[in-house]
């Protein structure tokens, strides 16, 4: 009795103190600090408003070959329910019978219901300083929709356990010319990569960094950006190949993420450096 | 294409668990995945991907093989150093400053070496504050170590192949896979060694 009251009460105590350490631990440096300050200006009047706003759009319209809305399209919860759908993805999916995170279901219903090609989607999907894809404004639109909910993808299919289990091993996956893995800039606490400060996404408290503000807009270039944007340049960094845009492997690498981070508050699209 | 190589995977998922006894294996599993869902893109082509033999025992062991597998391939790794054939080490520190100060090389669009990107883990001229963590500081290097041959051929060598002495340090191996030329190694090589580097002073 008296050992698990003293184990809760310091459970309790590392965890009033943890979010403490991590806030001194990233004022620690000026220019993150800085950066933080003027991130939670730019939050009051967020651009990703106005990527939702053409996403809803987008959603809402008849559009494509087959001359469909988005409407119909299941993002887990149903066909047509948005609300609170990306705060619980990656999920499996029993019409495809694999784990999709949100933006590469998003890119199946424009396929399917809207009869969209894989190859044209492909072609280009991330931003430009002239253009928007249309799968990055309906899932900024789609998240929007899950602003102040709790991350909680699910993890009872047993395709949605294979799915976090080959992302974990993707994460700690040391290739490549620099011998780099995820893990080698986001597997320990406290380091810095020049003065960038780095989030070890192994652990809980750290892990909603790596999904906390995307889809965000980005000030490097004034785009607006979401997470498959975001794990295509980190495999750049790390001196990989290329990833397929919406692949498996890349929502089986958003399910580890997330899963990490289940539980947390999510705040909606956000800001980027 | 893509069905062709889904179809091929799913196959040999479906072999692999038949063999196993239908045990799940997500190493086995994410590396088939990768190898469908990645492509080449400019200068980094599919065999990165590929694990040598350092990559996977480091891979395997969660970066800590047992000690006589990593001595073993620290041994083989060491061998592998091609040292300058003119057996001079130290090239121009200024220069060394300037390529450990890139960032850049061996990504998609980069023509091959460029930079070494040191300062993105250490910190090496105290006059830069722009410097990473995940590597030991290297200011005052020489001072500290000596200036003698034997230091400069472990800074050399420890450019050239970092697992030459710890299996499964997070450092590139940057002679190793060509991501530097010898004259950028030795010029960093200056920059720690040189009496006249500020690294030293």
């Amino acid at each position: 009795m008296m050992r698990h009251a003293l184990v809760a009460g310091l459970a309790a105590a590392v965890a009033a103190l943890a979010p403490w350490m991590s806030a001194s631990a990233q004022t620690e440096d000026p220019v993150a600090a800085d950066f933080d300050k003027f991130r939670a200006l730019m939050e009051e009047a967020n651009p990703a408003e106005l990527f939702a706003a053409k996403g809803e759009q987008l959603w809402k319209t008849r559009r494509g070959p087959k001359n469909a809305s988005l409407e119909q399209c299941d993002l887990g919860l149903g066909p047509g329910v948005v609300k609170g759908a990306y705060a619980q993805m990656p999920r499996y999916f029993a019409d495809v019978d694999k784990v999709m995170d949100a933006e590469a279901r998003i890119v199946h219903c424009m396929i399917t219901l809207q009869g969209y090609e894989y190859d044209k989607l492909d072609d280009r999907p991330f931003s430009s300083a002239t253009k928007t894809p249309d799968p990055v404004s309906i899932t900024t639109y789609v998240a929007e929709q899950s602003a102040g909910m709790k991350f909680a993808p699910p993890q009872s299919h047993p395709k949605e356990k294979a799915s976090y289990a080959i992302g974990k091993e993707m994460f700690f996956y040391r290739a490549g010319v620099y011998d780099f893995s995820c893990a080698s800039c986001h597997g320990v606490d406290g380091q810095r990569i020049r003065t960038q400060p780095l989030p070890n996404f192994t652990k809980p408290e750290q892990a909603i960094r790596a999904v906390q503000g995307w889809p965000g807009y980005r000030m490097t270039g004034g785009v607006m950006h979401t997470l498959q944007w975001r794990l295509n340049d980190c495999f750049r960094q790390q001196r990989f190949p290329e990833p397929d845009y919406a692949s498996e492997i890349l929502s089986a690498l958003l399910t580890y993420l997330t899963v990490n981070a289940q539980g947390q508050d999510y705040k909606g699209p956000g800001i980027k450096r | 294409m893509r069905i062709g190589t889904a179809v091929t995977l799913v196959a040999v998922t479906a072999l692999a668990a038949a063999c196993a006894g239908m045990q799940p294996d997500p190493r086995a599993d994410a590396i088939a995945m990768m190898e469908r869902d990645f492509h080449a893109e400019g200068i980094a082509k599919m065999d990165r991907l590929k694990e040598d033999a350092v990559q996977a025992a480091c891979n395997k062991y969660n970066d800590n093989p047992p000690a006589d597998l990593a001595k073993k391939l620290q041994g083989e790794q060491y061998a592998g150093v091609k040292w300058p054939q003119d057996g001079n080490l130290l090239g121009d520190w200024k220069s060394g400053e300037k390529i450990a100060q890139n960032g850049r090389g061996m990504t998609w669009r980069d023509k091959g070496a460029v930079g070494g990107g040191c300062y993105n883990c250490h910190q090496i001229d105290p006059a830069t504050t722009a410097f990473g963590t995940i590597g030991p500081s290297l200011t005052q290097f020489a001072k500290l170590r000596g200036y003698g041959p034997d230091i400069q051929r472990y800074a050399y060598s420890k450019i050239y192949n970092a697992k030459a002495y710890t299996i499964c340090s997070q450092m590139p191996r940057f002679g190793h896979a060509g991501a530097l030329t010898e004259q950028q190694m030795k010029d960093i090589t200056a920059l720690l060694m040189d009496p006249a580097s500020p690294v030293n002073r």
